[in-house]
């Protein structure tokens, strides 16, 4: 029920303010340097190894790890700040970027102590890409029907199968995977999927390039030949993944990255649009700012809900479903807005190539790590229609 | 000063008693309404937001904000909100209370009272809430030299107020005064402008409205779950699941962007513990974006989640005898109040331009 909903006007502490300036200084020192060119979205695929070292020097990676793993020990707003400021000055953090929001988390959790000194430290440094292998060629957003299998060997497991649409592969170090251990039962079409630590570097991996409509290279096919993983490999139960996919999630769907994703057009935008909009103008930048404001205030909300130790699984997932909607619906009313712009406004070459850019990203935003159908099934189920 | 807790539970319990919304809906008479606003007035909810010297209940701003969203969660068809507002501009002027319900103007920008240098009032106001109905007006004018803020307070009576009723059907007046003397007028203190009292009322409609949404919301789940269609409850239908989902995303954004608002004015207009509570400033730029944003995205929201929530409903939320109108076209009606969405987002997106590409992010992120 609604009355269950909750959204408390959270605001970020005082620490998060002066974090917030370091961060800002640092990013423009880093685009003063010519580390980056933060008008050019998808440079380099935002992927930059220098770029991510420095950040993870500043200790802004694993930000709220224990520290005995490199961490940082810092509060979950915190990394917040950190996240958001990065998204809006596009800053290249592909390389460390799932690490830091998933698969460190996962390994915390679920992996054995070696493996937790021998990985994570290096994700704190910034020196290691990890990707995600959930998607098969017969399994998308049906996760429980993964087909990819791990056999038992001797001391470990033998993988074959096909993962796709697999971002970052092709930089990857390693990968967690979700396999089939078991065949699924009658009582529990979930059981039978095991997750993996994987070593990118293990023979019997084949990473084959998708390109995108983008003319980007993001996607992959991962195909495992019998790939060999060592027993300690196993991340939590046998058969068991399905109890273990769903607490962090509430983490990826509820972040900033997912309503700013191309907050670039909306800045743009303003400049496009000049300090004296026509009542059009106005009324509809005026509807954006609020929009944007309003999420930001849920996902705030939401951060602050998990900082405190709940676990806000309906909200973030409406954050998510209202925050790729209206990132995804940014590019096409920046285009309605700016019709009648004068072709000699200064900016105008720029904010069409940006414009051009997003609206080629945004069928994605609505499709990646949830599709909008997803979680609308799970916010139907939090209301108790399911 | 009550405990939030407290003044909550109190309201709860006054709300359903006296106006829960099927009664109210049955009933053939305004005979509920005398009972009704006496039991409120006697826990000191219309008067919240007066201090107690002045004959309020002095009650926080946040708190009187809480309670406005509940008046929402009811469709309450008094003039809660507006007797609050009344009196937190009253106090503004250290003006003593009266009694009984009141309202406040001007509730449009560009509506303008005048104060001539003999003490009267002049002009015309429009779209004043519960006008037909109160005893007094609260209004904020301006003196002969157009700046000068006056606070006064006036006998209803003594104005023009024509015939005019919101599209859900209550009391919207356009009050016209032609050299009426006041009962008292009070300079008001810096700070308070047009704007501070547009903002307090959209904010005060914004939270409402957030109430109203998250009833709405409770009400085509749970008629989602009982109505059998094809053998089945409806709420299992996945086009029915992803509608009410949206009426959620909705009801969110309304309850975040209204809490927000209301949680930033009571921040800043905050009194120090040994001083009553009074304007301190004016809105600044990050205070303007909350109440603004608060009042478009909660007017979007209504507008969307009143229509998924009719369409999940069906014939039956049309009729009368449901209680889903009473929500609905508050609803729409409040969306109008203290300037609607259109009307601040030109303002606001005005100062986004103004402020430049690079103040957007810092201001968004101020908050």
């Amino acid at each position: 029920m609604s009355s269950a909903l909750t959204f408390d006007p959270i605001r970020l502490p005082p620490e998060c303010d002066r974090l917030r300036e370091e961060v800002r200084a640092f990013l423009d020192e880093e685009i003063a340097a010519g580390t980056y060119d933060p008008q050019e979205p998808g440079n380099d695929h935002g992927f930059s190894p220098a770029f991510s070292r420095k950040v993870g020097a500043k200790g802004w990676i694993g930000m709220t790890w224990p520290k005995q793993y490199g961490g940082h020990e810092r509060s979950f707003l915190e990394r917040y700040v950190v996240t958001e400021e990065f998204r809006v000055a596009n800053a290249p953090v592909r390389l460390h970027f799932v690490a830091d929001r998933q698969s460190g988390p996962v390994l915390l959790k679920y992996a054995n102590e070696r493996i937790k000194q021998d990985v994570l430290p290096r994700i704190c440094r910034g020196e290691v890409c990890f990707a995600i292998g959930m998607s098969e060629p017969g399994s998308g957003s049906d996760l429980f029907a993964a087909s990819t299998r791990a056999s038992k060997s001797k001391g470990g497991w033998l993988i074959n199968g096909t993962k796709v649409w697999t971002s970052n592969a092709h930089h990857a170090d390693y990968l967690i995977g979700l396999f089939r251990t078991s065949p699924a039962t009658k009582e529990n079409r979930r059981h039978g999927l095991t997750q993996f630590l994987v070593d990118m570097k293990t023979p019997g991996i084949t990473v084959n390039p998708i390109y995108q409509m983008t003319g980007q290279h993001d996607f992959n096919e991962v195909v495992f030949q019998d790939a060999f993983m060592p027993d300690d490999h196993v991340l939590g139960e046998v058969d068991g993944a399905w109890k273990q996919a769903t607490s962090e999630l509430a983490y990826e769907r509820s972040g900033p990255e997912r309503f700013l994703e191309t907050f670039y057009v909306l800045q743009e935008l303003v400049r496009v649009l000049g300090a004296n909009p026509d009542l059009r103008g106005a009324e509809g930048l005026g509807r954006l700012v609020a929009q944007v404001h309003a999420l930001r205030r849920m996902s705030v909300s939401v951060a602050g809900m998990l900082h405190a130790g709940k676990e806000p699984v309906v909200e973030a997932a409406i954050v998510k479903d209202v925050g790729t909607i209206w990132e995804q619906a940014l590019p096409h009313r920046a285009r309605e807005l700016a019709a009648f712009v004068e072709e000699g406004a200064s900016n105008r070459a720029t904010f069409e190539e940006q414009l051009r850019f997003a609206t080629l990203i945004a069928p994605k935003l609505t499709i990646q790590g949830g599709t909008t159908e997803i979680l609308r099934g799970i916010i139907a189920r939090g209301l108790g229609l399911r | 000063m009550e405990s939030t807790s407290l003044i909550a539970e109190t309201a709860s319990r006054l709300l359903r008693h006296h106006c829960d919304p099927q009664t109210l809906n049955s009933s053939a008479s305004d005979d509920w309404q005398g009972p009704a606003w006496a039991a409120l007035e006697a826990a000191g909810l219309p008067l919240a937001w007066v201090p107690e010297d002045l004959g309020g209940a002095g009650i926080s701003l946040e708190d009187g904000f809480g309670l406005l969203s509940l008046a929402g969660r009811y469709a309450v068809p008094l003039p809660l909100a507006e007797t609050l507002l009344a009196g937190w501009l009253l106090a503004q002027g250290e003006i003593a209370v009266p009694p009984g319900m009141l309202t406040c103007a001007p509730t449009r920008r560009g509506d303008k009272l005048r104060l001539a240098r003999e003490g009267t009032l002049s002009g015309r106001l429009r779209a004043v809430p519960f006008a037909k109905a109160a005893k007094h007006l609260a209004v904020l004018a301006e003196g002969e030299d157009g700046r000068s803020g006056t606070i006064a307070l006036i006998e209803l009576a003594k104005a023009r107020v024509a015939d005019g009723r919101s599209i859900a059907g209550e009391a919207l007046n356009t009050v016209s005064l032609e050299a009426v003397h006041p009962i008292v007028t009070r300079d008001a203190p810096a700070g308070l402008d047009g704007e501070t009292l547009l903002a307090m009322g959209a904010a005060a409609r914004a939270m409402q409205m957030s109430g109203a949404l998250a009833a709405v919301l409770d009400i085509a789940v749970a008629y989602a779950n009982e109505r059998v269609a094809f053998e089945r409850p409806i709420a299992k239908f996945q086009a029915v699941q992803h509608n009410l989902a949206r009426l959620a995303g909705e009801a969110a954004a309304a309850m975040a962007a209204a809490g927000s608002a209301a949680n930033a004015i009571a921040t800043a207009l905050a009194a120090p513990p040994d001083r009553l509570p009074r304007v301190a400033r004016g809105f600044d730029d990050a205070l303007f974006l909350e109440v603004a944003a608060a009042k478009i995205r909660v007017g979007e929201a209504a507008g969307v989640g009143a229509g998924i929530a009719h369409q999940v409903l069906g014939a039956i939320g049309f009729t009368r005898e449901h209680v889903l109108h009473r929500f609905t076209q508050r609803l729409w009606a409040w969306r109008d109040d203290f300037d609607n969405e259109s009307a601040w987002a030109v303002r606001l997106g005005t100062l986004i331009a103004a402020r430049g590409s690079e103040g957007l992010w810092p201001l968004l992120a101020s908050r």
